[in-house]
């Protein structure tokens, strides 16, 4: 039963609406006039820690982040 | 008693099947009273079994006569941008085109495409522009539009604009997987729409 509905074109292409919301607020953030860009950049920044868990206990986290120095 | 209890359940769903069941807001608690009667006669000592619309709140309802006033709630993530004001309409880019709000709209859920959103008041009129989002019109006039970034058009650096545009113009010409394309069109639409947005 193959649904005939028109999908928008990122769907189309494997994308989700989360991904395409997120480029279109980065590429809106990227022409903003400064200083608003600095503060909107930062918005942009990601921090997060990631543990694979093994025999009930938590792995050394691997960190994945932005902010440099940490 | 429990076989008996489903035999009576499916009598009398049978029995209403012909009638139109009424929208959880039009009858707050519709309670069958011939059902209850039933099961009081089969199990006297147990209480009717609760529906889910039991444990709802009831909708707020739809005011007889439309509102004055449009209460609108436009949140970002990281801040509320408008919550709860009173404004005369507002104009939102859904991916259908411009959809204009007025007290007492049909409620719609509206996707929003990038573009501008203005809200007027009086003879105030703010203008900001959307990077995309969801509208929900409610029957009671509320608004509650959601976007990931809002910006007001006079923070937009026109320059950057037409890098960007001439940049994933380029770009589309030259993609090649379909993720490229998909990424290269989101930029073209994005920037089209800021570029319309501050000419205008």
């Amino acid at each position: 039963m193959a649904s005939t509905a028109a999908v928008p074109f990122w769907r189309a292409a494997g994308m989700t609406y989360i991904t395409y919301s997120n480029i279109c607020a980065n590429l809106v953030r990227n022409c903003l006039k400064e200083p608003l860009k600095a503060e909107a950049l930062n918005r942009e920044k990601v921090h997060f820690s990631l543990s694979k868990w093994a025999g009930g206990k938590p792995e050394k986290p691997i960190l994945r982040s932005d902010t440099p120095g940490v | 008693m429990f076989r008996q209890a489903s035999r009576l359940v499916s009598r009398s769903i049978t029995a209403k099947s012909a009638t139109n069941r009424a929208f959880s807001t039009e009858v707050p608690s519709t309670i069958d009273s011939s059902f209850v009667e039933a099961w009081k006669k089969v199990a006297p000592n147990m209480d009717p079994p609760q529906t889910p619309s039991s444990f709802m709140k009831p909708r707020p309802s739809t005011a007889s006569s439309i509102p004055t006033k449009l209460t609108v709630n436009f949140v970002l993530p990281y801040a509320s941008e408008l919550s709860g004001k009173e404004v005369d309409m507002v104009i939102i880019p859904a991916t259908t085109g411009q959809m204009g709000v007025l007290p007492g709209h049909v409620p719609t859920i509206a996707e929003l495409k990038p573009g501008i959103m203005s809200v007027h008041e009086g003879t105030d009129i703010k203008k900001y522009f959307v990077s995309s989002g969801f509208a929900f019109l409610h029957a009671n006039s509320v608004a509650d539009i959601i976007a990931v970034e809002a910006v007001p058009l006079e923070n937009i650096d026109a320059s950057q604009v037409q890098k960007g545009l001439a940049e994933f113009t380029q770009k589309l010409a030259s993609a090649t997987t379909d993720l490229e394309k998909a990424e290269a069109q989101i930029g073209v639409e994005v920037h089209s729409a800021m570029n319309a947005a501050l000419s205008g």
